[in-house]
């Protein structure tokens, strides 16, 4: 398979950037996304120049760090796959890929494909988490009866791997699904009353304060999120984060 | 978090706009319900219509709704601009590909656009009817010996071809309006219900379906009356 790259330049988060193109052949159908990646990066170096930053880790689609925006959808062209989990397959012989960064002032590239995330840690220590006692006396999690629809719809929101997909697609950079998401997986469960008012309030505060845009309801983020987060989740917080700050401390 | 934490907060701003925008679906179907009285034919429409657009300029539960109105068109109008200024400031470097109709509508990508088309129609709407029926000097109708403001004849006049020479740009620019209210409804109807937090396994269907529907029947019903008064008169 012979390809024609246009794979996004920037040297640092204070360089403009550009699309440089390269011409790669001796790619089979059966590489993943990032496999094609690896064969241009060898190319690139045996050439001496310098190779294109990106992330990866896992390549298996759980670890959320893979992300290039490509051919205009995050993750590519495929559904419910991370970058690492596309394959070259996908395409066609003399086809022309342009891969980009996610692109949003919350999320300033590094190098080239690479992009600062830290900005969902940042949601995340607002409130995304549940205050457990470690003394030893911890109660038993499955001694805990919970619906079985609300565990199911409680993991199916924990499934999120924060790829920051649904802000890369998004045409506004909202984090909405990530963020309601991240809510969603204790706002279900009993574990996750205690702080759940404030859990809301303060992540949503948070992701504001990051710069993410708002949400519009397109639903795009919904359809290219790798791990198929829906947009209920999206209501459930609008919902909390009303009540919340209606009664909360 | 504080009380001004909350305006300030996205969340609150997409709950203003979808309040908004459906009370301002409401008035849609209740502006129209009057509008339709322009097909009753000869004098006895003349007078029904005038009647009602006395009833409606006059009676003091439609006053408190009017600016009910007002007030809403211009939070969703002031709000839409800056929850619109956020979006581009989120994303300063645009993608030099973007394939957005790979997985999200038309409409919901072009709300301001059209919501900009729309307001384009209020003013020039606002201007030939609302302003001329409050602040300048109208024909009357004598209705058992009471003048009556004959906001009928102007209505009908401003469509006739043989009066107005620009009727035929006036009907064009109404139906160009309600074609993008209709897009704008077509995403914002449901979207208001999903803002709120409504949303349902089983009921949401529904409510995207009334919402597309209303999208449909209340423009449409609406850009009738203009091309009726065109294609009747002159």
């Amino acid at each position: 398979m012979n390809l024609t790259l246009k794979v996004w330049r920037q040297d640092g988060p204070e360089d403009k950037g550009r699309l440089e193109t390269h011409q790669l052949s001796g790619v089979t159908g059966d590489m993943s996304f990032l496999e094609m990646m690896d064969v241009l990066n060898d190319k690139i170096i045996r050439e001496g120049g310098d190779p294109v930053v990106f992330d990866h880790d896992c390549r298996e689609g759980i670890c959320g760090m893979c992300s290039m925006f490509i051919n205009g959808e995050a993750h590519g062209p495929g559904r419910g796959v991370t970058t690492c989990q596309l394959h070259m397959r996908s395409f066609k012989d003399g086809d022309t890929i342009t891969i980009e960064p996610w692109r949003a002032s919350a999320f300033p590239v590094v190098k080239d494909l690479a992009v600062d995330r830290s900005a969902f840690d940042r949601v995340i220590q607002a409130g995304g988490y549940v205050s457990v006692n470690t003394s030893g006396e911890t109660l038993d999690a499955n001694a805990i009866p919970i619906p079985k629809a609300d565990a199911d719809e409680a993991f199916n929101a924990a499934t999120c791997i924060g790829c920051g997909a649904c802000v890369a697609t998004c045409k506004n950079a909202s984090a909405m699904l990530f963020v309601s998401a991240k809510v969603s997986q204790f706002a279900l469960l009993p574990q996750g009353q205690p702080e759940r008012k404030r859990r809301v309030t303060r992540m949503v505060e948070q992701m504001d304060k990051e710069g993410f845009g708002n949400c519009t309801n397109t639903g795009a983020c919904a359809v290219e999120c790798p791990k198929g987060i829906d947009l209920s989740n999206i209501a459930r917080m609008n919902r909390d984060f009303l009540s919340s700050s209606l009664t909360g401390e | 978090m504080s009380s001004s934490g909350i305006l300030k907060s996205s969340i609150a701003k997409k709950y203003a706009m979808a309040l908004t925008g459906l009370f301002l679906c409401l008035f849609l179907v209740g502006h129209l319900l009057g509008n339709l009285q322009l097909f009753i034919p000869g004098e006895e429409g003349q007078t029904a219509f005038n009647e009602y657009a006395l009833f409606m300029t006059t009676f003091p539960a439609v006053k408190v709704l009017s600016y009910l109105t007002y007030a809403s068109v211009l939070f969703h109008l002031v709000d839409g601009v800056v929850l619109t200024m956020q979006n581009h400031k989120a994303r300063p470097v645009r993608y030099a590909v973007e394939k957005g109709s790979a997985n999200s509508g038309w409409s919901s990508r072009n709300m301001a656009v059209l919501g900009t088309i729309v307001l384009v129609f209020i003013v020039t709407h606002m201007q030939n009817f609302w302003w001329k029926m409050h602040f300048s000097d109208m024909p009357t109708q004598v209705v058992d010996g009471v003048a009556l403001k004959d906001l009928h004849t102007v209505v009908l006049d401003y469509f006739n071809p043989a009066v107005n020479s620009m009727a035929a740009a006036a009907v064009a620019l109404y139906v160009l309006g309600m074609a993008a209210l209709g897009f704008h409804l077509w995403h914002g109807f449901a979207s208001g219900f999903q803002s709120l937090g409504v949303r349902h396994e089983t009921y949401t269907r529904w409510i995207e379906m009334v919402g597309k529907a209303f999208a449909v029947v209340v423009p449409l019903a609406f850009a009738s009356i203009p091309l009726y008064l065109f294609m009747t008169q002159g």
